[in-house]
Parts: C-alpha cells; structure tokens; sequence
C-alpha cells in the first residue's frame, strides 16, 4: 500500500507551495482542463440533463448492488471469465499474485489504474519477483522517478518537460547521451519503442476498469494511449482489477456515463479508446488472452452503503473536481497524503483509510462549491467534507485550541445580543487600531491568518448593523 | 465464502436482506430490456448529414477520411495513400470477407497478408463494422476475421467502412450488435473484445500538452464507400429515391 503521509498535510502543502518546479507544472497546466471542459460542455446541451442521468443510474445500481453484481459474475463466467472476489487490499493482492504465479509470469505489463495504487500491486509483485511494468506515460516515468502519481488522470501533472528528458537520459542508458529532445514528441518517441519491447515480453497484463457490465459480464477501460489495449490484448492472460461500485446494469447505462466521463475528465467528446472486454480468447480468434479474470475488491466500499457517504460511491474518477479546486490548484496532488487527491479524495481516503489519520483532508477546502458545480454525477461534495468535520469533532480529532475557540465562539453565537455587541466593539476597535491604514499586516492573536495575507481595516459598522439600517430605510 | 460476506456486508449496508423474489423480476428484466437513456440530438440527421457529421468528427480528432464510390476503387485509393505517404505497400489485412471480395488484384503491387498484426508492421488494414457519427467513432467487435491486434500494432492503421453502417448514436450500434451478432461461447452476442476508436493514438501526459502517436497507431484513415445512395452528399444521389434504406435515418425515439 502506498505510505501514508495525510498527518503531515500542512507540512506537505508548505512544501508544496514553496517548490518552484512544482508551483512551474501547476502553472503550466491550469486552466488547459478546465477550457476543454468547458468547450466540451457547451457543445452538447444536453450535458446538465445527462448529469441528472448519470446520478440516476448509480443510484439505483449501489440501491441493489447485490443484485448487480451476481448477474455480472454469472456473464463473466458464461463469457469463460473468473471473478475473484476480494474483501480486503490483503485478499486482491494474493489473487492477483496467484493467477501471476499460475502463469508463471516473470514480466506483467500494467495499464493505468488509480485501485492498483490504492492496493500497492507493483510493491508486492516485486517482492516476490514478479517485474511490473507502467505502460501508461505518465505512470511509466513515474514508475522511473518511484514516485506515485499526483494526479488520477494524469498521474505526471507534477512534472515539467525537463523532469522528463533528465529521467530518460539518466534511466535509458543505452541510447546515445548526446541525443536531443526537439519537441514533446521526441520525449513520447523513446517512451514508445522503450514500452513496445515491453508489451511483447509481458506474461500477464493488468488493467483496471472504468465501470462492470452486468448484462454483459463485460469490463470497460478507457485511455487515449492505447496502452491499456496492448496490455489486454498481447499477454496470455489479462487481469483486470475493479472495486464493487464499478457495476452499471447495461450497456445503455455505461453509455449514457461514458458521454458525461470524456467530457468532464479531459475535455474530449469520447477518449481515442473506449473497449468492452468480455471473456477470454474465443476458439477462432487470432489474438486476445487465454485466460480473463476479474479481481473483484471491496476494500472498504461496503462499509460506506448506508453512511452519509454513500453517494461518494457514485464517482466515475473524472477528476474534474481536483481539476477545478483551488486547494488542488496550490498544492498539487502529492500533499494530499495518499493515492487519491482533491475534493473526491477528501471525501474518499477518510472512508477508506480512517479520519484519524486524515483529519486535515476534508478541512482542506474553501467550500467554494466548485467541484460538486461540476460533477458529472452531482456527487454533493462539500456537504460530505463538513460530514467528515463533524465526525471529527464528534470524536474529538480536532486539536484542542481549535475545540476550545469553536466552543467560544459557539457560546456567543447562541446570544445574538452579546454576540452583536462583541462583535460592533471589536469591530470599532479594529478601525480606530487601523484608521487610515488601509490594512493589516499582522494582527496579535490572528497571525496565522495574516502570515499569507492582509486583514482589510473595517469601514463602517458591523454586517448586522449596516442591514437593519436598510431594512429601516425601505 | 469471500463473496458471500462482500454481498452481506453491502446487504447490511443497504438494511436490508437478499432482495425479494419481485424485485429481482424486475431488476432482471430491466437487465433483458436495456432501456435506452437520453440520447443527444446533434447526430439526428438526414442521412447524407449524417455521414457529414461522421466525417467531420474523425477529422476533428485527427483521423482521415476518403470516400469512394464502390469495392473496386479501394486498391486504387489505398494504394495511393499507402505511396503518398511513403509507406510500405506489404501490409497484414483482416480476413474479412468483404475485404477479402474486393479485386486487390487490380493493384499487383500491394502485398495483402490476410492476418492479424504483428510488431514488425508498420501499416494494418481492418474492417470496420460500424461508424458513429455522434462523435466520429468507429466500431470494431472482435472476430476471427476481425483481429484486435490489426487496431493497435501498426503505426498507421486503415480501415474500410461502408456507409450504410454509419449510424448515428453508440445505442444504435448496440442494437445492430444485438441483431447481427451471437457469441458461441456465452450464447450472449458479446464478442470476446469491442473497440470505440476515436481517433489516432495521443498522450497530453507531458506538460497537458496533446501529442499524437502514443503507444497505438500515430495515422487512422478511413476509407468511406458510399454503399448507401440515400447517404451520398446532396446533389449527388440518384435513383432509388432515398427512402426505406436499412439503417436510414434515425428517427426522434428510435
């Protein structure tokens, strides 16, 4: 499993903040996700009413996922499928790990997959000898730097073009070191005949899955690379890894999610490709796996069905909420602590990995509302970070200044006279320390709030104040 | 059973036990009935606009496409891109049999290999079973004569259409699949593999900036033949009138 680092996220979003190579990435590629975006949207006028669609369907798929998910393994085997279904990080890992040994595979090529990271696949092939290998750009030059990815659909958004060509000409030793890197395109030229050795050397490919087809038995991926095909057509066997919540009914179902999914992730009326894998190999066919199995994992999803959390269940991995956070924008994905980042992760990792360690992440928001604006699947997200704040508190996580204040303030604010009073007195007191200042720079009591910014010196009287008096005036 | 205390926990979950008989009838027949959600306007069109439209989003997302009039001319049209292009005229293609139909011998020069893909190819030729125009999207089910392997390895992949199968939405191309095709294996009519290709191959993974050719092929060109009279551009069509084609134009509810 991925270390996890969510303790320490003030610290790594003050890092964060201070790496110039990092604050260059974000810089560069802010905003090119959001303009497509938003193209994307305006030119389909049926976007908001297919959002409404595809909330509908999730619904009504987690309301009976039972139901959903024995019809989908009774296709997969009748397509000459396995299912393996996992409880546990534990349980996924020794399947995988099984079916590898089975095969007797000695290199297994990856697709992208935000549940292999979540599961730590690559970490425990290793260590038993087994050479997994990134296929995915991003997650291959990942897999090169041993990092992991900051970002779910473009796990190398932390990385600038010169991180690239420094990796390569240090990692890819066996090309002349004089060669040069005119354009991008030379950059995804090396990776490419680096990985095509790879995906025909590969005793097993893994994949993971967009969504399940129940009345199929088919899985889903989609990628614009084309990797993730390679993976699960070249190898003998083809391993794809999806957590419970994956399964749709129909093919009609993943349709109508697959136009809200390319839009809102990259901006693109469909990705490059979008393919239904169903079974293994058929008789008369001239290429595809011998063998198909379907790692089946729970790993904590159950336990969200029946929780104000429940909904959270519904995420297709889009990524358009980390896309237009500003949290996301300012710290980048790796602060965030663990394989998921942004809004969606907020909300995701304390379900997943306990809000003890990860009290800081839904605390990590404005609440501008921005990323439930635009969920494909209307998924309410800062109403479940403020969830998690009162889970928080409940249990007392929240360290006990913060307690102690919220408790002060809370006692004022249940007496409006005196809250009102407190507050037209400080408020005075503020402008006449201010007058003709503009505002502060620091402020004894607040310095934490005015270390990043200045506190505009008050005009006028209180909010209260000044809205009776136009109340009064009408 | 590890499945049996996933299905118990998520029954705890939802507060509930196994669902009741009933219930399950009508899941299952919502399973047996595939009902079709909203399916967007902007691809319900006459036909010769719809072809249009097919067109123009294959080339939006950097594929080609170059129509001819019938079977015959495709050796002439691929031979002259295959040397426009300064590709190799020995290529593997798939043992369709309408691709297998067309007079290649007309073109003595082109090396036709009817098989899947390997490494070493650097051009493939595939058959396409059907076109959506909703987004310019072709649709490959996996077959015998329909190889995987001939979308991915070849660094330009061509493939030949026709255009009484384009239509205009995925869900009109599922119930074509529904109609016209059975899998042995699963007595279902899923194909062990189906690609949506949009496109070539890109990656924006380095700096969020596009770049074709990843890891599939770099070109996609199409070769269109107008099969379809009631398909062809306004002004060109001749008789029969364009009416009653199989396939025709997507009507509202359809």
């Amino acid at each position: 499993m991925v270390a996890i680092t969510s303790p320490a996220f003030k610290e790594n979003a003050r890092t964060a903040l201070a790496d110039p190579g990092l604050q260059k990435a974000l810089g560069t590629a802010k905003g090119a996700f959001l303009q497509r975006r938003a193209q994307a949207v305006a030119n389909l006028p049926e976007f908001e009413q297919l959002r409404d669609i595809g909330r509908d369907i999730k619904n009504h798929t987690l309301a009976n996922l039972d139901f959903y998910l024995e019809a989908y393994e009774a296709k997969v085997k009748a397509a000459g499928g396995q299912v393996h279904w996992c409880s546990t990080a534990d349980d996924a890992r020794a399947a995988v790990l099984e079916i590898c040994r089975k095969a007797n595979a000695r290199t297994v090529t990856k697709g992208k997959s935000m549940i292999s990271e979540e599961l730590g696949i690559n970490a425990h092939l290793e260590a038993h000898g087994i050479r997994p290998v990134e296929t995915d750009l991003g997650e291959y030059i990942l897999q090169l730097r041993q990092e992991h990815p900051s970002h779910i659909i473009a796990p190398a958004f932390h990385l600038n073009r010169e991180d690239w060509e420094a990796d390569f000409r240090r990692l890819h030793t066996d090309l002349p070191p004089d060669r040069v890197f005119a354009e991008r395109r030379d950059i995804l030229a090396e990776a490419r005949t680096k990985l095509r050795e790879k995906f025909l050397q590969a005793d097993v490919g893994i994949t993971g899955a967009n969504f399940l087809i129940a009345e199929t038995g088919s899985s889903v991926i989609v990628t614009n690379e084309g990797n993730g095909d390679l993976t699960q057509t070249l190898p003998r066997v083809h391993i794809a890894l999806a957590s419970i919540e994956k399964v749709v009914p129909t093919l009609e179902d993943a349709t109508s999610l697959l136009r809200l999914l390319a839009r809102s992730a990259t901006g693109q009326d469909f990705s490059v490709y979008t393919t239904f894998s169903t079974g293994a190999r058929r008789p008369a066919d001239l290429d595809g796996p011998e063998e198909y199995h379907v790692v089946l994992i729970d790993n904590g999803r159950s336990n969200m069905l029946g929780t104000e959390f429940q909904e959270m269940l519904r995420c297709i991995r889009c990524a358009a909420c980390m896309n237009h956070c500003p949290v996301y924008g300012a710290i980048g994905g790796h602060a965030y602590g663990w394989v998921y980042p942004g809004p969606m992760g907020s909300v995701l990792t304390p379900s997943l990995i306990g809000i003890e360690k990860t009290g800081m992440l839904p605390n990590a928001s404005t609440f501008c509302g921005k990323c439930e604006s635009v969920c494909p699947v209307k998924i309410p997200l800062p109403k479940m970070m403020r969830h998690w704040r009162e889970r928080e508190f409940e249990r007392h996580l929240t360290p006990a200044t913060q307690r102690s204040n919220l408790a002060l303030w809370g006692w004022f604010a249940r007496r409006p006279a005196l809250y009102r009073a407190a507050t037209r007195a400080a408020n005075a007191a503020l402008g006449l320390l201010g007058r003709g200042k503009g505002s502060f720079h620091s402020l004894p009591l607040a310095g934490g709030w005015t270390a990043g910014r200045d506190l505009p010196v008050p005009e006028g009287g209180t909010f209260m104040a000044r809205y009776a008096k136009e109340q009064r005036r009408r | 059973m590890t499945k049996e205390a996933i299905l118990g926990a998520i029954r705890r979950g939802l507060k509930r036990g196994p669902l009741p008989a009933d219930q399950q009838a009508m899941l299952g027949g919502r399973l047996a009935t595939h009902p079709r959600h909203l399916i967007p306007s902007r691809s319900r069109l006459p036909r010769p606009d719809q072809v249009a439209l097919f067109i123009r989003n294959v080339e939006k997302e950097f594929g080609t496409v170059e129509r001819v009039p019938n079977a015959e001319a495709v050796p002439a049209a691929i031979a002259d891109y295959l040397a426009a292009q300064n590709l190799p005229s020995r290529f593997p293609m798939a043992p369709h049999p309408e691709l297998t139909a067309i007079p290649w011998s007309e073109r003595p020069l082109l090396e036709i290999e009817q098989r899947r893909a390997e490494a070493t190819d650097q051009v493939s030729l595939q058959h396409g079973y059907a076109g959506i125009a909703e987004t310019g999207t072709l649709m490959l089910p996996s077959a015998p004569e329909r190889p995987t392997t001939l979308n991915l390895l070849a660094e330009t992949e061509m493939v030949v259409l026709r255009a009484s199968r384009i239509v205009g939405a995925y869900e009109e191309a599922w119930d074509r699949l529904r109609a016209e095709s059975r899998d042995e294996r699963s007595g279902g009519f899923m194909p062990r593999n189906i690609m949506f290709v949009t496109g070539p191959s890109r990656s924006a993974d380095i700096e969020q900036t596009l770049e074709l050719g990843a890891h599939g092929p770099r070109r996609l060109h199409i070769i269109l033949i107008d099969d379809d009279p009631a398909a062809l551009p306004m002004g060109e069509a001749t008789a029969p009138p364009p009416v009653a084609v199989p396939g025709g134009p997507a009507a509202p509810g359809d």
